[in-house]
């Protein structure tokens, strides 16, 4: 049987490497546009003070950047060391977004982010902005292939069990790819890239006008982060409840779970605003609801349903024993490949094999299960609600905060009020750590919401781990918990140090107003000179 | 999958040549930047001549290192099998891996943020075994390999490893690692000799030649080694190459000195180990000779033979199992589909000629010798 506690802390570790890496990426993201917004902007006008924009806020892009690296590494090779199974049952589907990302994506990213730092006395003006423009193109790339793979996992379309590989196949790659779910997925994820990239260089603007240095970087900074985080943050919220919209056609369960919904509400259904668990931590004891809303978001209609929990458990029931036939026929097939029966069989009842795998957290020979086993793997399907009911508010109201909080600036930056209030402007720096939240609550709905399922309906979350001892994952886990907490408080120490250096760089200006830190190259000192062995 | 225009067991055979290209991509592009990591404390001793060697390889190391990553994904995603059993396999090796890769990009990144003495030691250090360690593993895995890993497979393709992490550190997979180390070396130090000038590079051509005259003397150690001491797996059943994927399908024997056999069945591949050989003795000739471009193409052809030499004495072996050889992966046994070989195929076929032409011309952008007086130019230098 399938140690239970390594599941639980390989789910832990991917967990962590996933959520760390996803602090950097959205930065990347929205960084690589907007200095290549403010790169174009220089060649175009030929100021100087937006050349020194590009390459001050491509310093901070390059200390998160490189973190970026150095998670992103880890999540490639996880899949393989923590999630073996995975990677044998799903792989022939799932690996080629991945090859791909890396072919078409990363590769020109990494490839010009040395360009980007290092071109720029040995490139034209026009041949460096190339240069910026290819690099965010690559983060953006990257995190479509990303997503087309991790949007597979939502909704595995194109792809059918096979038998005598025992596993999952392509059949159909262009469904694979124009997946509505992973379309869905990825401009609302891009967007939210943007946005948190908008919200850092505003908030760090603001704090350069409250302490009134680098005045002028820092207004022409903020014009561009308030109409750039204006736009994401409109789109972030239109495209986020597109993929809310979608969801509901293959994630009931998710959405009921995420709106607490225990029962089918007759349609149309409410919405609720909020609402306290009962007593048992079920179904809640109170609730505030807008009535009809519900029905509007999730199915865009005013007559369709909405199931509600227990409904979805009774359907999984009902997946789970055809699920129980799909496995019985499959060890006929294993048996004795030539029986044709079963083979037909197994056509007609395959996409619920999934579901008859849930019952292997009970026992080995699932055609045997019990109702009361049935009924445990049935109640399996329901995620936790109430983390998510919660997370999703908390992302949702941050949506709107943003949309509210750029227009606010959008409005004063036109009227040219960028200085004129300063609790304003400490707000404009307070905002700075919200875009995290709302993206790692992003990430944890979409993630913890699919459980039990690391993909839906096909593979369970526990059948897919690595059979790995209890101790490689107590090393590996703290490993990376030390070393990623030791590097994560150096890169924000450096980031504040970057931050009150400010923008300098001894191509533009010759006198650095900051003789303690240095971006630009080091003169030789006694000090440094007399180094190592 | 009739409407696919390549049968299956040609596309599993190009499959296994393109991963064979991007791991020696990797090897040759990425073991520059690996080399440069593992000269950085004796090459270089002063800071000037440390930031020297990191803005070197800075502009484009980022680049070399998707090699790797790209050899991962292809492994993933043209035979997921081999990634499943060797990466949960390997797994604390991996961790060791993730170690080094983890510490490269904020090395370089962090490094020059801080002017201190001892911060920049730090990082100094953290580039070292960023450069040695990956090296080293690296090659001790594919002596391995060579061994042959303790896993099964059961009847539902779930893998079972019963070995240890010390069981990875036998003699005959760190004498692998060496070579590996040795070779990458070499390669570092072609590359500091090529595009340095001063006791800078006259250090590299020291470390350089002793490394490759090293490596010369393990390979051929190695050679003798697979002879007499190691044994070799060989399909003893019939091979369909278009069936579907079983790898417990098919019978494998064993016998001493069996990976050489491939030798006498395709004469052609001594040409392998030959140009190992042949690359490596240029290499060291070119650095005693001051040769700077000849001396780097020397080298990747020496690293270019002694991969080659461990692929095609493994076919078509990818990983073979040394508790129950019947599980041993092909690469006939664990690739993808029909239908995702030929995707993917197209997809590489589209793309990589792109990245070697934007990679050859980030190159050419890059090129010529790096000095102090050039690093004074450059606002983002390390």
């Amino acid at each position: 049987m399938i140690d239970m506690t390594v599941v639980e802390l390989s789910r832990w570790q991917f967990a962590a490497t996933a959520m760390y890496h996803f602090i950097f990426v959205p930065l990347t993201i929205g960084l690589s546009v907007m200095m290549a917004i403010m790169e174009s902007t220089y060649v175009m006008t030929g100021r100087e003070v937006w050349r020194k924009a590009t390459l001050f806020w491509g310093t901070l892009f390059g200390v998160n950047f490189a973190m970026g690296v150095a998670t992103g590494i880890v999540m490639e090779f996880q899949f393989g060391m923590n999630w073996s199974y995975y990677s044998h049952y799903v792989g022939d589907v799932f690996g080629a977004p991945l090859a791909i990302e890396g072919l078409m994506a990363f590769f020109l990213e990494a490839t010009f982010i040395g360009l980007f730092f290092f071109g720029w006395d040995r490139l034209s003006k026009v041949g460096h902005l190339v240069v910026t423009w290819l690099v965010a193109l690559g983060a953006n790339f990257s995190a479509l292939w990303i997503l087309i793979a991790n949007g597979w996992m939502q909704n595995p379309v194109g792809a059918k069990f096979n038998p005598d590989t025992m596993r999952m196949e392509v059949t159909d790659f262009v469904a694979v790819i124009f997946n509505q779910v992973a379309q869905a997925k990825f401009v609302h994820t891009v967007s939210a890239g943007y946005l948190c990239g908008a919200v850092f260089i505003f908030a760090i603007s603001s704090l350069f006008l409250l302490q009134q240095r680098h005045v002028e970087l820092a207004k022409r900074s903020m014009v561009v982060a308030a109409s750039f985080g204006l736009a994401s943050a409109l789109s972030v919220v239109v495209l986020g409840d597109e993929s809310g919209y979608v969801a509901t056609e293959h994630q009931k369960m998710k959405i009921a779970a995420i709106e607490a919904s225990y029962h089918t509400e007759p349609a149309p259904a409410p919405w609720t605003v909020i609402a306290i668990p009962g007593p048992d931590g079920g179904a809640p004891s109170f609730s505030i609801q807008v009535p009809w809303m519900g029905g509007l978001i999730t199915t865009r209609s005013l007559t369709q349903e909405l199931p509600g929990i227990e409904e979805l458990v009774g359907r999984a029931e009902d997946r789970i024993r055809e699920g129980m036939v799909a496995y019985d026929t499959l060890q006929e097939i294993r048996t004795n490949p030539d029986n044709a029966a079963a083979r037909a069989r197994f056509e007609e009842v395959w996409p619920d094999l999934g579901y008859g795998l849930l019952l292997k957290k009970y026992r080995d020979d699932v055609g045997n299960a019990t109702d009361e086993e049935i009924r445990m793997a049935a109640e399996d399907t329901v995620p936790d609600v109430w983390p998510l009911f919660w997370t999703f508010r908390i992302m949702m109201g941050l949506g709107f905060f943003f949309i509210a909080f750029f227009a606010l600036w959008f409005y004063r930056a036109s009227r040219g009020w960028l200085t004129t209030n300063r609790p304003l402007l400490w707000l404009g720096f307070a905002v700075l750590p919200l875009p995290w939240v709302a993206i790692e609550s992003g990430w944890f709905i979409a993630e913890f919401g699919r459980q039990p399922w690391v993909v839906e309906g096909v593979l369970p979350t526990f059948y897919a781990a690595s059979g790995l001892h209890f101790w490689d994952l107590v090393i590996s886990l703290s490993f990376f918990v030390t070393l990623y907490s030791i590097l994560f408080v150096i890169m924000i120490m450096l980031m504040v140090k970057i931050i009150k250096a400010g923008p300098q760089d001894k191509l533009f200006a010759a006198e650095a107003d900051d003789q303690d830190f240095v971006i630009a190259a080091l003169p030789v000192t006694p000090a440094t000179k007399e180094l190592g062995s | 999958m009739s409407t696919i225009p390549l049968d299956y067991e040609t596309l599993r055979l190009i499959w296994w040549v393109l991963l064979g290209v991007l791991l020696i991509g990797f090897a040759i592009m990425g073991g520059r930047d690996l080399g440069v990591g593992a000269l950085l404390p004796f090459a270089a001793r002063t800071d000037e001549e440390r930031r020297v060697l990191l803005n070197l390889v800075g502009p484009t190391w980022e680049g070399n290192q998707v090699w790797l990553i790209l050899g991962g994904g292809a492994i993933f995603a043209a035979f997921p099998p081999l990634y499943a059993v060797s990466f949960s396999g390997f797994y604390l090796a991996m961790i060791v891996i993730l170690l080094a890769f983890i510490l490269r990009p904020v090395g370089f990144k962090f490094r020059g943020k801080i002017k201190d003495v001892r911060w920049r030691a730090a990082w100094d250090w953290a580039l070292f075994i960023g450069g040695v360690v990956p090296s080293l593993i690296l090659g001790v895995a594919v002596g391995n390999v060579l061994l042959g890993a303790p896993f099964h497979l059961d009847d539902t393709m779930r893998a079972f490893y019963t070995g240890n992490f010390f069981m990875l550190l036998m003699p005959f997979a760190l004498l692998s690692g060496l070579v590996s180390l040795g070779m990458i070396v070499t390669q570092g130090a072609a590359v500091i000799a090529g595009r340095t000038t001063g006791p800078l590079a006259e250090r590299a051509r020291t470390y350089g030649t002793l490394a490759g005259i090293l490596t010369i003397a393990l390979f051929a150690l190695g050679g003798l080694w697979v002879a007499l001491g190691v044994d070799g797996y060989a399909i003893t059943s019939a091979v369909d190459g278009n069936a579907a994927i079983n790898p417990l399908a098919k019978a494998v024997a064993l016998t001493r000195g069996g990976w050489l056999a491939n030798y006498s069945h395709y004469p052609w591949m001594v040409a392998a180990p030959v140009l190992g050989f042949v690359g490596l003795i240029g290499a060291v000739l070119g650095l005693l000779a001051r040769l700077r471009l000849p001396t780097l193409l020397a080298s990747s052809l020496g690293i270019f033979g002694i991969v080659s030499t461990a692929g095609l004495s493994l076919f078509p072996f990818l990983l073979p199992s040394s508790t129950v050889p019947e599980s041993s992966l092909t690469l006939w046994d664990a690739s993808s589909s029909h239908l995702t070989l030929f995707i993917m195929l197209l997809v590489t076929c589209f793309f990589l000629p792109i990245i070697l032409a934007y990679t050859a011309w980030v190159f050419r952008v890059m090129r010529g010798t790096v000095s102090t007086q050039s690093l004074e130019k450059n606002p983002n230098a390390y």
